[in-house]
């Protein structure tokens, strides 16, 4: 009962000196605002980037055909020496038999040429088809495989997707180090904001000190103005994010240049992303007030 | 019974300044004492001392079963819900009405409404205010604002009221209303009063107990005493 009088009392106090300094409040709100706008377009981007990697991860495979002289022996040599490499995650092995199979199921035609064939003529080859865990490797371990034993050929996923998937990797990194410079630009006008009340309210505090009022009721408001700055700049980044996420997704029909770029479906993805934001919004701000707290009230 | 305590009290300031030297002092629940002596003498040093606005250098202070000298910063807030402080320049919040500034204390320990308004009435009937209730501070005279701040430092019924030089800027006619409010709240309430103090009228008028302090030392401690210019 006592907690949320109290509470009620900071509330109303954080909210009157919102007001009272209009202006630098103002500068500190614009501030979350521009700061969550970027931290909105790093998360809706980052997401969907991790989404449709994740998925083009799990169809990209490195093939590799064995040359056509390759004995049992050798395969199991393969076998193990696959094992050896780091950055794979599995294989499938499957040998020119069934891959003779595998065609003929196809059409009458390939029935018909491939009964031709004993098993000597085979003109088909042994192949592994290889997943890797880290796609941005994928070529490095081409190369390894490629020079195993009696591997003929390596194929795998079009360059293009690697390079793609590297790009949006380094991009984000720019991302997250724009967003760090703007949240600490941000922390700072808030501690000032914050600053600037305590001033205001020096006489007020003292006497609350002299009157018996506990540390903790002295400095909850200061904090609550702090988080309500943040809340208060994430509203336009979050209508934001709503909104325009809906109008881009329905714009591009789902998918981006190409159906393989897959985006997210935007429920409840873009709840989500708006509770980051606030929450974000309102951790920075307490952040800001707090270290604004610890300096200039003593108490 | 004590309510305060000093033992050997020594209070030297970070610029080298020693303002209390060695003071062993006692103060009886209910009493009403006096604090004189001269300018720079250590007095205010001695109020800050019990209620913990300074910490002494060495030795022991215990107000009210407080250990002031080792009491964490934290809990600072319960030794003052104990006491009550008045100081000479009242330090009322202009914004507020009488009412307001008395229920502000009241308030901001979390105190419900009903309490506060209940408690916030009595204390400014107390000190004779109660048809200004809704006046603000700049439209009263200086012992009508003195009268808030001391309602306001009584109106969570402390054990203690500290007062440093409550009449220093009062009047006559003025001071003596306060010492009348004083007394009252040391004999209908029981609480005890520290008051320091220039004004020789009221120490020899009042004949209470009277501590005199001369460069940071104790050097008189007496039941119904006077104030004499040989002790300054
Ligand atoms: N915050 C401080 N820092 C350093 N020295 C101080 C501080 N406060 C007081 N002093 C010194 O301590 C001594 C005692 O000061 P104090 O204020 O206790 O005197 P006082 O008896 O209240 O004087 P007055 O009657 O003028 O109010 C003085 O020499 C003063 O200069
Ligand atoms: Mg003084």
């Amino acid at each position: 009962m006592k907690i949320i009088r109290m509470l009620g009392r900071s509330i109303r106090d954080a909210l009157k000196s919102v007001c009272r300094n209009f202006s630098l409040s103002l500068a500190s709100i614009s501030c979350i605002t521009i700061t969550l706008i970027i931290v909105a377009l790093s998360i809706l981007a980052s997401f969907n980037v991790q989404n449709f990697t994740k998925e083009i991860e799990s169809d990209l495979t490195i093939i590799a055909f064995m040359d056509n002289d390759a004995t049992e022996e050798d395969i199991s040599t393969m076998k193990k020496n696959i094992k050896q490499i780091e950055n794979i995650d599995s294989y499938i092995y499957e040998d020119k038999e069934k891959e003779k199979e595998n065609m003929a199921e196809t059409s009458d035609v390939f029935a018909t040429v491939t009964k031709g064939w004993s098993k000597e003529e085979n003109p088909l080859r042994d192949k592994f088809e290889i997943k890797v865990k880290n796609i941005q490797k994928i070529g490095q371990t081409a190369k390894q495989i490629q020079k195993l034993d009696k591997v003929a050929v390596v194929r795998y996923g079009a360059g293009l997707v690697e390079r793609l998937v590297k790009a949006f990797a380094s991009i984000q990194k720019i991302a997250y180090g724009v967003v760090l410079a703007l949240i600490l630009v941000t922390v700072f006008l808030i501690i000032n904001t914050i600053k600037l009340t305590i001033f205001s309210r020096k006489r007020e505090i003292s006497i609350m000190r002299l009157v018996g009022a506990s540390n903790f009721s002295i400095k909850t408001p200061f904090i609550i103005e702090g988080m309500i700055l943040g809340l208060i700049g994430s509203i336009i980044p979050v209508i934001l994010t709503t909104f325009g996420y809906l109008a881009f997704y329905d714009h591009f029909n789902g998918y981006l240049f190409t159906k393989i770029i897959q985006l997210i479906s935007p429920e409840p993805f873009i709840y989500q992303a708006s509770g980051i934001i606030v929450i974000i919004g309102i951790v920075v701000g307490m952040i800001g007030s707090a270290s604004a707290v610890r300096k200039y009230l003593k108490v | 019974m004590d309510l305060i305590r000093l033992k050997n009290v020594y209070k030297r300031y970070k610029n080298g300044v020693t303002a209390i030297y060695n003071m062993t002092l006692s103060i009886k629940k209910g009493s009403f004492v006096f604090v004189i002596g001269g300018s720079g003498s250590g007095k205010s040093t001695l109020i800050k001392m019990l209620y913990r606005e300074e910490k002494p250098t060495s030795g022991q202070i215990v107000v009210g079963g407080v250990d002031v000298a080792r009491l964490r910063n934290k809990k600072v807030y319960k030794l003052r819900r104990k006491l009550g402080i008045v100081f000479q320049d009242y330090r009322l919040l202009p914004k507020l009405t009488v009412y307001e500034n008395v229920a502000f204390a009241m308030e901001v320990i979390g105190a419900t409404k009903n309490e506060t308004r209940v408690k916030t009435l009595k204390a400014i009937e107390l000190v004779g205010l109660k048809n200004k209730v809704h006046n603000y501070p700049d439209q009263l005279s200086g012992g009508e604002q003195q009268r808030v701040a001391i309602a306001r430092a009584i109106v969570n019924n402390p054990k203690l009221l500290l007062c440093d030089e409550p009449t220093g800027n009062l009047d006559p006619d003025m001071s003596m209303e306060i010492m009348k409010v004083l007394e009252e709240i040391n004999q209908k309430r029981g609480t005890t009063i520290l008051m320091v103090t220039h004004d020789k009228d009221i120490v020899n008028k009042m004949k209470k107990q009277v501590v005199t302090l001369k460069d940071g030392r104790l050097v008189n401690n007496q039941e119904k005493g006077t104030y004499d210019d040989e002790d300054n």
